[in-house]
């Protein structure tokens, strides 16, 4: 689909001196004014979300200090806290919630794949479906976990529904892309030697895919593990209720516990996650 | 992995010339068992439940179908959270962006020299490439108050993060040429890295650029869940109200902003490449 890119033909004649070549360069002036004049407006015109310190009554820089002490002092007590309170095990919530709504993601995600892939359907069949995904994508997160707090209750179960809903649409996306990737003349090959349809997807439809597939679950899995924090916001477990609470009661302390268990824990995965999809890429 | 290889001996085939060759046994039962003890471990601390889920199911479809029809006449009142959010995601991504080229070309490897320098930058982006948008945004409510400005900072810091690492991984791939025929002209570093390494690096710098602000539109329509601004602020009330005709409303004019910004952001990027 890729269009012939329209050069302009070069100005060099022979016997050109280096300072006539230069005289004769491409000048993109009106280019170049229109995107000054379009920036010019978008910052002036979006510069007004700065409205600087509006309804604080306490001292900004003050908050700022002592939340910056208390991610260098954590309160330990939490850190290292065993019981259902302490971090680990809201990390390890956390980290439940992650996985598994990004399994069951896959699986809802799946159909949704293969009907929006446009060598499996007709054209406007996936056209309709890839546009459900996009408007399954573009609701905001939380208001899925509120949607699902209404039929679960709140706590880690709404999580890990609103987390598996939210990652059908990247998930899907990226599936459709390996999907249509596939080498049909690996099929016809097996059609030719008589397999079954059972033989068929067995043989060459599924190693074609695993790697991939595989690889996007991974990387949607260490996505899934950021966002799982702002479930926690709306009551849908992890670790983000604690925080909200400590930051509520300006109890610094055990908010940086909560933020460096947070960040060890995503540099942890996020380094795995790497070094997985690395080796998935090479085929091992 | 070699252990694995012990307990589980490879297959050896002895080929036409006498070679010997090993097949390695597959690792698809270790991934499953461990996958399967994940998957175990997780449904009992997160208590999933397929039985309430079939039970409450329907409550999910319920609050779905309430939302239709839509209420057209809450438009009006949309539109200013709406142009919030959208200011809120264009000068954070841009104020984001800036900041972030100077930063990245002091972690790149092959401009600065100092070791020091560069793992302490580098380790600046990944923890605040780490940080949850939504808990920067609310951190920032904090400090600048309840508003916009507590949304804007949260998204430049995430934008500063994101198009920074990405910058310095491709400034560290560029051609050094240029660069030191005008050090060597008596260029400073600054200097010659402005002439001859940005113009290399411009248009994919661009296009990230312009990839995050379209992830960013997204964001910035959650952060209003904490105070800090723009349509998530109506959306989360209108929840609480149960106003779901209202929702319904906010949710398909936040569908449309981000398909028009995104085929926007699409074809900008095409004419990039």
């Amino acid at each position: 689909m890729k269009k012939e890119k329209k050069t302009k033909p070069s100005p060099w004649k022979p016997g050109m001196t280096i300072q006539e070549m230069y005289e004769a360069r491409p000048r993109m002036w009106m280019a170049v004014t229109a995107i000054i004049v379009i920036m010019a407006f978008l910052i002036a015109w979006s510069g007004t979300a700065f409205t600087g310190m509006d309804g604080t009554e306490v001292d900004g820089w003050a908050v700022a200090k002592s939340i910056i002490r208390g991610i260098f002092h954590p309160s330990a007590s939490l850190l290292f806290n065993l019981t259902t309170e302490g971090v680990p095990y809201l990390l390890l919530e956390t980290l439940c919630i992650a996985f598994l709504g990004t399994l069951v993601g896959a699986v809802l995600a799946i159909p949704f794949a293969f009907l929006g892939a446009t060598n499996v359907v007709p054209k406007p069949i996936a056209l309709v479906f890839r546009t459900i995904v996009m408007a399954i994508r573009t609701i905001p997160a939380f208001v899925y976990g509120l949607m699902f707090i209404r039929v679960t209750g709140p706590g880690p179960f709404a999580g890990l529904l609103t987390m598996s809903v939210c990652s059908i649409g990247m998930i899907s996306k990226m599936f459709i892309e390996s999907i249509e990737d596939l080498d049909g003349r690996i099929l016809e090959s097996l059609d030719a030697s008589g397999c079954t349809t059972f033989q068929k997807i067995r043989y060459g439809i599924v190693p074609q895919i695993s790697a991939d597939f595989a690889s996007t679950l991974i990387y949607r899995f260490d996505m899934n593990l950021r966002d799982t924090t702002v479930l926690g916001l709306v009551g849908a477990g992890g670790i983000g209720a604690p925080l909200v609470f400590a930051m509520n009661c300006y109890k610094w302390d055990q908010a940086g516990a909560i933020l460096v268990g947070l960040i060890i824990l995503i540099l942890i995965i996020e380094w795995f996650s790497n070094k997985l999809r690395n080796r998935l890429a090479r085929g091992i | 992995m070699g252990l694995y290889d012990k307990i589980f001996k490879p297959k050896e085939y002895t080929l036409a010339n006498g070679k010997k060759i090993e097949e390695k046994a597959s690792r698809a039962p270790l991934v499953l068992l461990i996958l399967l003890f994940a998957s175990i471990l997780s449904i009992k601390v997160t208590g999933f439940n397929l039985s309430t889920l079939a039970k409450r199911g329907n409550q999910f479809w319920v609050i779905l179908g309430k939302m239709f029809p839509p209420d057209p006449e809450y438009i009006p009142s949309i539109w200013g959270p709406l142009f919030d959010t959208i200011k809120m995601s264009i000068i954070g991504s841009l104020v984001g962006a800036l900041v972030a080229i100077p930063v990245a070309m002091l972690s790149s490897s092959n401009i600065i020299k100092n070791k020091v320098v560069i793992v302490g930058v580098r380790l600046l982006f990944s923890v605040a490439r780490t940080l949850p948008t939504l808990v920067t945004a609310l951190i920032a409510t904090f400090i600048f108050g309840l508003g916009t400005t507590a949304g804007s900072v949260s998204i430049a810091i995430f934008t500063f993060a994101y198009v920074g690492k990405l910058l310095y991984e491709q400034i560290e791939t560029v051609d050094m040429g240029s660069f030191e025929a005008m050090e060597a002209m008596g260029c400073t570093k600054i200097r010659a890295f402005i002439e001859s390494v940005l113009p290399q690096v411009l248009p994919g710098y661009l296009s990230n650029s312009l990839y995050c602000f379209e992830g960013n539109v997204r964001y910035a329509a959650i952060l209003g869940y904490v105070g800090a601004g723009g349509i998530g602020l109506i959306l989360n009330s209108e929840i609480g109200w149960r106003n779901y005709s209202r929702v319904g409303m906010i949710l398909i004019i936040l569908f449309i902003t981000v398909v028009i910004i995104e085929y926007l952001s699409f074809w900008l990027r095409e004419k990039l490449s």
